[in-house]
């Protein structure tokens, strides 16, 4: 009887032992998390007002406002999702509703996996040499918004097909069984109640976009413009590579560096803000959708 | 053969009379007992056999199922009963693996052939499937699903269709102050009833029902099986059942099915009280199954 007394407590001070080591790797996340959203906003808050948001850069980019950048950024973004959501989607319901399992699907499949795997860089690399020389599209906003929306491309892919999949089968043979074509079944019964995680992959693609850099500073984004762009031929700054360019090799890094924060709080506060959004609007749309089963 | 519209069977006499014929020569266990004499057949099915993949899951099925009629299909699973009701409306095509020979004659025609319109053939051959599937819209607009598909857009004709249809599935009372709300509102029983209200808001000549009632309690059941009682005035409906007592208590006639072949087939009473057949006794007994 002592002995499985023993035994017990040792039992259980192992599973003590177990789950602190759990609870620390768990919280260490939360605390890399916190401490470097502090870190960036105790340093960038001071830079941002409404000047730092609306006026153009001064003085070789040490004094002014980022406004290029952040219209750069959106137009970018926005350019990248205008292609990749039609494409991605009409992908996913291709790959989900229509092709039958087989070599081609298996290869497309296969084939976004592995872009889900080329680095940032070379999706860089390969918009320099397709988009801007090869296509003559030049150092522009389209060329960079091609080149974000095939980086992308993936995750819009990915989440739209979730989405599809999340539709019970049973309402695609109700709605087969009354006589409806497979294009009305997709549009009347899979689509609507899809959407909502659909949009969610959007603005997830919107906020992974707006912080890319490497696909960008080959093909759209600049130093710095004397003027906002006024066309989507146009080069454009854009805030993930004004940080990187302020902090490694502007005229002046230290005088810049609390511009530096701002611009990196600024296009965190953009990313959350976009999540958020994405949450709450995917939170609202199931709600119309999803009642007791 | 007249092989055109799939309305015309009640006047074409002599197909009528051909098809009685198979059906007393092609049926291996019926002899004398099955007389259809009376009936006009709806469905005629020949030497019709499925495979998924390798295995072989309807083993030549001949057999004729007569219109206005309730047909029940009982036999242990597995044996093929709701595979071969799938073949009626060719949900069968949506499973990759599926190959099918023979045939399965509607009205006369061969909906297996090329130049047959699956969408239009599944509006003419409703099905019911086991679990109630509502779709995530209001209970107006479930019922009047199907004819938006038709491009029906007077509102007019979709309130009158939507009442009428809801009214033949006895749930109009239950549900007319609340059109609006989800379907996903109503209980399980209530569910399976407006999806039959759904089916039928499109009138079809054939009414396909796989265990329609398997998924709900006791009162539920016995609403529809009152409700199919009702509806077969109306329409030619097969219903693929578990229990024995119901196939007894709705079915004109039954069919008894075994491991991919059709053991027996008659008129419901007879095939009860006194099988031709060891096999459909020892199952009808409960000594397997």
């Amino acid at each position: 009887m002592l002995g499985s007394e023993n035994r017990n407590r040792r039992r259980r001070n192992i599973q003590k032992v177990a789950f602190g080591i759990l609870w620390a790797t768990a919280t260490l996340n939360l605390l890399a998390l916190v401490g470097f959203l502090l870190f960036i906003a105790v340093n960038g808050i001071s830079a941002i007002n409404w000047e730092f948001l609306s006026e153009m850069p001064r003085n070789a980019m040490t004094e002014g406002g980022i406004l290029p950048t952040i219209l750069g950024t959106l137009y970018l973004s926005l350019g990248a999702i205008l292609v990749a959501f039609p494409i991605g989607v009409g992908t996913a319901i291709y790959l989900n509703e229509f092709a039958r399992d087989g070599f081609w699907v298996r290869m497309i499949r296969q084939g976004v996996v592995n872009l889900a795997g080329v680095p940032s860089v070379v999706y860089g690399l390969f918009g320099l040499a397709f988009f801007v020389i090869i296509m003559k599209l030049g150092v522009s906003i389209i060329a960079g918004s091609l080149t974000l929306a095939a980086f992308i491309l993936p995750l819009v892919i990915g989440s739209a097909e979730e989405a599809l999949r999340a539709v019970p089968r049973n309402m695609r043979l109700a709605s087969l069984a009354l006589g409806a074509t497979r294009w009305q079944t997709i549009y009347r019964v899979v689509l609507p109640p899809a959407l909502p995680s659909m949009l969610t992959g959007l603005i997830l693609g919107i906020s992974r976009a707006a912080g890319e850099t490497a696909p960008i500073m080959f093909t759209a984004a600049v130093f710095s413009t004397a003027k906002l762009p006024t066309s989507i031929f146009d080069e454009v700054m854009a805030m993930p590579y004004h940080i990187y360019v302020l902090a490694t090799s502007g005229t002046n890094i230290e005088e810049t560096r609390h511009l530096q924060y701002g611009t990196a709080l600024l296009l965190l506060l953009i990313v959350v803000v976009l999540n958020l959004f994405a949450i709450l609007l995917r939170n609202r749309l199931q709600k119309r959708y999803k009642s007791s089963t | 053969m007249n092989t055109e519209s799939t309305m015309n069977m009640q006047t074409s006499l002599p197909q009528t009379d051909k098809m009685t014929v198979s059906a007393t020569t092609a049926l291996p266990q019926t002899g004398d007992r099955l007389s259809m004499e009376n009936e006009t057949i709806k469905i005629q099915v020949n030497d019709l056999k499925l495979y998924y993949g390798n295995d072989q899951a309807l083993k030549g099925i001949d057999m004729v199922i007569p219109e206005r009629k309730v047909t029940a299909f009982i036999g242990p699973s597995g044996c093929g009963k709701s595979t071969l009701l799938r073949c009626f409306n060719r949900m069968n095509d949506l499973v990759d693996i599926c190959r099918i020979t023979g045939e399965v004659l509607i009205g006369g025609k061969n909906i297996y052939d090329r130049d047959v319109d699956v969408a239009e053939l599944r509006r003419n051959v409703g099905m019911v499937f086991q679990k109630p599937n509502p779709f995530p819209k209001t209970i107006y607009e479930n019922v009047a699903y199907g004819l938006r598909l038709q491009g029906v857009r007077s509102k007019r004709v979709l309130d009158e269709v939507v009442e009428q249809s809801l009214r033949s599935a006895a749930l109009w009372d239950e549900v007319k102050d609340r059109l609006h709300d989800n379907a996903f509102g109503m209980s399980g029983g209530q569910q399976q009833r407006l999806v039959i209200a759904r089916a039928i808001a499109i009138q079809p000549q054939v009414l396909l029902l796989d265990e329609p009632a398997s998924a709900l309690d006791p009162i539920s059941t016995l609403k529809i099986e009152e409700l199919i009682n009702d509806l077969k005035d109306e329409y030619t409906i097969v219903i693929v059942t578990h229990n024995m007592q119901q196939a007894a208590r709705v079915s004109d006639y039954t069919a008894f099915m075994y491991m991919g072949e059709l053991i027996e087939f008659g008129d419901t009473n007879t095939l009860f009280t006194n099988p031709g057949r060891k096999q459909t006794e020892d199952y009808i007994t409960g000594r397997y199954g």
